[in-house]
C-alpha cells in the first residue's frame, strides 16, 4: 500500500514537473537508444557477414595469381595460371571441386537494350563451387564446353536490364563482338558486399578465352573443398602443389593468393564483433552520462522543492518515504527513458539496416537488458539525491526560500 | 504503518511542557531561545500565543509540534516524553495526532486543492476513494467545494490558507498549530480564516495552539500566552472559551 501510494506520489509530482521530467529522462534516452542502435547494427553487420559467406560457400577457395619481385626490385604481375594447373590439383587433391574462371568485361545487348556487366569463362563445376543455380534452362554441353561454342548463361539484373519483360531464353545475345545464344537463366543471389552477384553472363572457358580476352589465361581457380572443415587442408594442400609447379624456392613468397572462405569468415565476424563490442562501449558511456545527468537534475529538484519535503515531513512523512519517493521518481524517469530509448533505438537500427541493406534484428536480450540497466541508473544516481532529500530537518526544510 | 500506542495514565494533559529549554548554537554564539518554560495545554482549548519579536514562540510552536526537539527539560504529549523519540517516532506522531498551518500556506505548487488536501491521506496509507471523499468533505468544511481543482495559483491567499487549513484537519488532528496563519492575509480574510478556526475548536472539540501578533484577535481564544526573551511572561483566560 506504501509502495503503492509512494508510486501514485512520484508520478504526481513527476507529471507536476513536466519539461523538467522530459529533460531529465533524455540523457537515458539517448544513452539506451545509442546502445540498442550500435548493439542491433553490430549484430545485423555480423549475420550480413556470416549469411553473405555461406551464400557464397563456406568451403569456397579462390587461387589468384599474385605479384612477384621482378628485377630492380618492381614488382610485375606473377604469370597466370593454364588449364594444366587445373588438371594438376584436380589430380592430385583430394576431396575437390575445381572450376576455372576467366573473366571479361563487355557491352551485352539485345534488341535495343544494352548493359556493361562482367563476364565468366568457366565450366559447368562453377555452379557448384560458387552454389549457383539455373533457374530456367540448362547447363553446359561437354561439346559447348570443348568447342568454346558461343552460348550463355544469364544472371538475373542482366535479364531485367538487357531484356525487359522479354523472354531471354533461345535469343541471340551481342556479347561486345560476337554474338551467342543464351541457352540458360541463374536464380536471384542479391548483392554481396555492395556487389550485385546477379550482374553477370556465364559462358564456356573457351568461348570467353577465344572470342574476348583472346588468351589462354586462367584469372582465378575455384576450388570447392567437398566436406565441410577441410578447407584448411585443402589450402595447404594447394599452396605446397602450386609452388612446385611454379617453380619456387624455399626463399621466394607465394607469387598467387588462396583466399579462404571460412577463414574469411572467421575473421569477418571477429571484426564485427569487436565493433560490436566497441560502438556499445561507447554507447554505454552516454548512458552513464544520462545517468549523471538523472543525478544531476534531481539534486535540483531537490534543493528546488525543499519546502515541499518540508511540509511532506510536517504532514508525518518519514525519512525513508521521502527516499523512496525521489527513489521511485529517478527509477520512473530513467525507465520511462529507457522505454523511449529502446523504441528510438529500434526505429533508428530499421532505418540505417534499411538503408545498408542488411537484415533487421532485435536482439530481445539486449532490449530486456536496457531495462533493467535504465532502472539500475535510476536507483544508483537517484539515491544520492533522495538521501538529500531523506535528510533534510523539516524546519529548515520549512523555512528555506 | 499504526499510530504510536498511547496509553493515557490517569488521563495525562494533551500537552506538558516542564522547564523546557532549547539553545541554538555553542559558546559566544548561544542562543537561548527558550529559557525554561512551563505550560500546560488540556485538549480543547484555542491557545493564542503572542509576544515580541524573537521571544521564542515559533520556537515553542516547532517544539510543541514534535518538528524539534528540546534541549533540556521535558516535552509529554498525552503522558508519552517526546524527548525520547527518534525521528520516525515523532514523524508518526505528527501523521495521526497533529496538524499544522503555516504563515506561508505552504501549499505544493501546480497541485490542485483537492490533491494538496487528500496529501496527509496518502502518508496514512488511505485508498484513493476514500481519501478523495474525505477531502473533499474538508474542503466543504472550510467553504472551497467549488474550488477543489483549482490549483494555488488559482486561488487568492485567504482561499489558499483555508486549503491549507482543509489539509490540516482533514486527518481530524487532536490538535492544530499554527504560527501567524493570518500573517499574510488581510483584515477581513484574517476573520474568516479566525472564524474558522473558532468553528473548528467548538464543534469538531479540536485544540488549537496559534502563534500572532494581532492583538485585535485575541477575542477568538480561550487562553492567552505571552512570551518574553523565552519565558512565558503572562498567562491569562480570553473571552473566547466555550
Ligand atoms: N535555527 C536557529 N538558529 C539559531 N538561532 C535561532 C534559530 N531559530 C531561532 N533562533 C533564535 O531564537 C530566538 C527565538 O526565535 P523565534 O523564531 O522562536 O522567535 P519568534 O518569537 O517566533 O519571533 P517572530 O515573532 O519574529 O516570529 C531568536 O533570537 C532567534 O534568533
Ligand atoms: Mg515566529
Amino acid at each position: 500500500m506504501i509502495l503503492w501510494n509512494t508510486f501514485v506520489l512520484a508520478l504526481a509530482a513527476i507529471r507536476r514537473n513536466g519539461g523538467r521530467s522530459l529533460l531529465t529522462a533524455l540523457g537515458v534516452v539517448i544513452g539506451v537508444a545509442s546502445v540498442i542502435a550500435m548493439v542491433n547494427l553490430g549484430r545485423a553487420a555480423g549475420q550480413q557477414v556470416t549469411a553473405n559467406i555461406s551464400a557464397m560457400g563456406p568451403n569456397l577457395l579462390f587461387v589468384r595469381p599474385g605479384m612477384t619481385a621482378a628485377a630492380g626490385g618492381t614488382r610485375a604481375e606473377a604469370i597466370p595460371f593454364d588449364p594444366d594447373d587445373l588438371q594438376a590439383i584436380r589430380s592430385s587433391i583430394d576431396g575437390v571441386i575445381v572450376a576455372p574462371g576467366a573473366s571479361a568485361s563487355a557491352t551485352v545487348a539485345y534488341g535495343n537494350l544494352n548493359a556493361t556487366t562482367s563476364i565468366t569463362g568457366t565450366t559447368n563445376e562453377y555452379f557448384g563451387v560458387r552454389n549457383l543455380t539455373i533457374a530456367a534452362g540448362r547447363e553446359f554441353e561437354a561439346r559447348e564446353l570443348e568447342n568454346g561454342a558461343p552460348v550463355c548463361i544469364l544472371g538475373p539484373t542482366v535479364v531485367t536490364n538487357v531484356y525487359g519483360s522479354a523472354e531471354p531464353l533461345g535469343t541471340t545475345l551481342r556479347i561486345g563482338a560476337t554474338s551467342c545464344q543464351v541457352i540458360g537463366v541463374l536464380s536471384p543471389k542479391g548483392s554481396n558486399m555492395g556487389q550485385d552477384q546477379d550482374d553477370t553472363v556465364v559462358m564456356p572457358l573457351r568461348a570467353v578465352q577465344r572470342r574476348l580476352t583472346g588468351k589462354q589465361d586462367i584469372a582465378t581457380i575455384y576450388v570447392s573443398a567437398v566436406e565441410d572443415g577441410t578447407s584448411g587442408r585443402v589450402r595447404a594442400d594447394l599452396i605446397t602443389l602450386l609452388r612446385e609447379r611454379r617453380g619456387l624456392r624455399d626463399d621466394e613468397a607465394d607469387d598467387f593468393d588462396v583466399r579462404d572462405m571460412a577463414e574469411l569468415a572467421a575473421t569477418l565476424q571477429s571484426t564485427s564483433a569487436t565493433m560490436t563490442a566497441l560502438l556499445g562501449a561507447i554507447a554505454a558511456v552516454s548512458l552513464l552520462v544520462g545517468g549523471i545527468g538523472i543525478m544531476n537534475i534531481m539534486l535540483v529538484s531537490v534543493t528546488e522543492r525543499t519546502r515541499e519535503i518540508g511540509v511532506r515531513l510536517a504532514i508525518g512523512a518519514r525519512a525513508r518515504e521521502i527516499l523512496l519517493q525521489f527513489l521511485v521518481e529517478a527509477v520512473v524517469l530513467s525507465v520511462f527513458g529507457g522505454l523511449v530509448g529502446v523504441a528510438l533505438g529500434i526505429g533508428g537500427t530499421w532505418i540505417m539496416v534499411t538503408q545498408l541493406g542488411m537484415p533487421f534484428v532485435v536482439s530481445v536480450e539486449m532490449v530486456v537488458a536496457a531495462f533493467a540497466v535504465s532502472g539500475a541508473v535510476g536507483v544508483v544516481f537517484g539515491y544520492l539525491p533522495a538521501r538529500k532529500a531523506a535528510r533534510l530537518d523539516p524546519i529548515a526544510a520549512l523555512r528555506h526560500e | 504503518m499504526t499510530a504510536p500506542v498511547i496509553m493515557p495514565a490517569a488521563s495525562p494533559p494533551l500537552i506538558e511542557l516542564v522547564g523546557v529549554r532549547r539553545v541554538y548554537g555553542e559558546g559566544d554564539s548561544e542562543v537561548r531561545a527558550l529559557d525554561g518554560v512551563d505550560l500546560v495545554i488540556q485538549r480543547g482549548e484555542f491557545v493564542m500565543v503572542m509576544g515580541s519579536s524573537g521571544s521564542g514562540k515559533s520556537t515553542c510552536m516547532n517544539l510543541l509540534g514534535c518538528l524539534d526537539t528540546p534541549s533540556g527539560g521535558s516535552y509529554r504529549f498525552l503522558g508519552v516524553d517526546v524527548g525520547g523519540l527518534d525521528r520516525d517516532a515523532l514523524a508518526l506522531l505528527r501523521r495521526h495526532y497533529l496538524g499544522f498551518v503555516f504563515q506561508s500556506f505552504n501549499l505544493l505548487p501546480r497541485t490542485s486543492a483537492m490533491e494538496n488536501v487528500e496529501l496527509p491521506l496518502v502518508y496514512r496509507g488511505m485508498g484513493a476513494r476514500k481519501r478523495h471523499a474525505a477531502a473533499a468533505h474538508a474542503l466543504d468544511l472550510v467553504g472551497l467545494a467549488n474550488r477543489a481543482d483549482h490549483t494555488p495559483a488559482q486561488l487568492s491567499g485567504g482561499q489558499q490558507q483555508r486549503v491549507a487549513i482543509a489539509r490540516a484537519l482533514v486527518t481530524e488532528p487532536m490538535v492544530l498549530f499554527a504560527d501567524e496563519p493570518t500573517g499574510n492575509l488581510d483584515s477581513e480574510t484574517t476573520h474568516d480564516v479566525m472564524r474558522l478556526l473558532q468553528t473548528l475548536n467548538r464543534d469538531r472539540g479540536i485544540t488549537i495552539v496559534m502563534v500572532t501578533h494581532e492583538p485585535e484577535l485575541t477575542h477568538y481564544a480561550s487562553r492567552i500566552v505571552t512570551f518574553r526573551d523565552g519565558r512565558v511572561l503572562s498567562d491569562v483566560p480570553g473571552e473566547g472559551g466555550r
